[in-house]
């Protein structure tokens, strides 16, 4: 999804999206209530070798579960004094192969193959949602992330540029602004690619 | 070809007058449109599908009112923006030329199939599954005439598809649109461009200024600009 997608044609890439999220939360379930260490480092294993399996790039990887051990640094030991060890390396280890799980799911989903299932899920209640224009929704959330991250950084540098300090509205009533120019642009293309309703 | 009328145009937004008594034939298969910044050009070519329309007067695509029947005019008439990066609506390249054969009635095969082979023939096919956003500026602008293309538009309009672009990629957008076999209209400040099109009209101040070979055209703007 967004720029984390990295393409690949593992069994983990072709697997069906709806199977994958029930089985990403089913195993998050599992592993949250169990109190067992063994399950919870069996499911590690097992995490590991679905990213071999998926050949994910290992950069990549590390960038998704980097963060989660910077906070695991700090509230292992926390933990640990607290209420035990083996509280602690549940705890750490239920963090870690769910947050990798869920980054595994990231890495190997299109956001169209997202999007198609969300409308799968969404189909019972047709009768009250739109489920297509809930997905282009989301597309279109998912979109603007960079769209604004740019227009962010460009109206840092032209502040820069101008050797201007100025308070936290000085940068962001230009962001609003261009980012509205861009809503009506972005809306005037969807009109013109023929999304007039 | 597509006939395009303009009959008796005027747009005004507020007390300001954009175009004023436009009217115009376009039968031809690329047709350039010049003029300074502010001139009308832009409204004038967003009223060809519809994005804009006319304060009085009316445009029509094939005999087709645009203002009624926006929604058929738009399958016939594709458009290019200046800003590709407001015209890409989806995360990845190959889901964004997708994005346009939706609700078509295809089946997902065929989606697949056309959106690969548009891809192929502007030399994106390497990027497919590369977030749209990180392209150059020359594929983005690729990008959004694949997106274009892939519906099988009659016509093409692009409003300045090469101002944001460096020389090469302008060249290189310049030369697809001169190959493509739909209709094309374009408007641009880049001269050359339209040089050797079938007509080229100039817009000052909302008004038709010149109209005719491009010759003729270009000389009577370079008067107008000096």
């Amino acid at each position: 999804m967004i720029g984390l997608y990295s393409p690949g044609t593992s069994f983990v890439h072709r697997a069906p999206t709806l199977l994958k999220l029930v089985l990403l939360s089913l195993c998050i379930v599992v592993i949250g209530l169990s109190p067992d260490l063994r399950v919870v480092g069996g499911a590690a294993a097992g995490v590991v070798l679905l990213f071999v399996v998926a050949r994910v790039p290992l950069r990549a990887a590390t960038a998704q579960i980097a963060p989660i051990l910077l906070i695991l640094v700090v509230a292992l030991p926390i933990q640990g004094f607290l209420s035990g060890w083996l509280v602690a390396a549940l705890m750490a280890g239920r963090l870690l192969v769910a947050v990798a799980l869920a980054a595994l799911f990231t890495m190997t989903t299109t956001v169209t193959a997202v999007l198609l299932a969300f409308q799968t899920l969404l189909r019972p209640f047709r009768r009250f949602i739109d489920a297509d224009r809930v997905g282009l929704l989301v597309a279109l959330t998912i979109r603007c992330i960079p769209l604004v991250a740019d227009i962010v950084r460009e109206v840092m540098e032209a502040r820069t540029a101008r050797g201007t300090r100025g308070s936290l509205m000085s940068i962001a009533v230009p962001v609003v602004v261009r980012s509205l120019y861009a809503a009506d642009a972005l809306g005037e293309a969807l009109v013109a690619r023929g999304l007039d309703d | 070809m597509s006939t395009i009328h303009f009959e008796a145009v005027s747009q005004s937004f507020g007390d300001r007058t954009v175009l004023r008594d436009v009217n115009l034939t376009l039968t031809e298969h690329r047709i350039g449109i010049i003029g300074a910044n502010g001139s009308g050009k832009s409204t004038l070519v967003r009223m060809i599908n519809g994005l804009v329309t006319p304060t009085s007067g009316t445009v029509t695509v094939d005999g087709l009112n645009v203002a009624r029947r926006a929604r058929e005019v738009r399958r016939r008439v594709g458009f290019i923006f200046t800003n590709p990066d407001n015209q890409i609506v989806m995360p990845t390249v190959q889901e964004d030329v997708a994005f346009t054969l939706r609700r078509r009635g295809l089946s997902p095969a065929e989606i697949a199939e056309r959106t690969a082979a548009a891809l192929e023939q502007f030399g994106l096919a390497a990027h497919a599954d590369h977030p749209a956003h990180r392209l150059s500026g020359g594929q983005k602008q690729l990008l959004a005439l694949a997106a274009v293309l892939v519906a099988e538009p009659a016509t093409i309009v692009a409003d300045e598809p090469t101002t944001l672009l460096d020389a090469r990629n302008a060249r290189r957008i310049g030369e697809l649109l001169h190959t493509l076999p739909q209709q094309v209209i374009v408007v641009t400040h880049h001269l050359h461009l339209v040089e050797d099109f079938d007509r080229v009209i100039v817009i000052e101040a909302g008004e038709v200024a010149a109209d005719g070979a491009p010759a003729q055209a270009l000389a009577t703007y370079r008067d107008l600009v000096q």
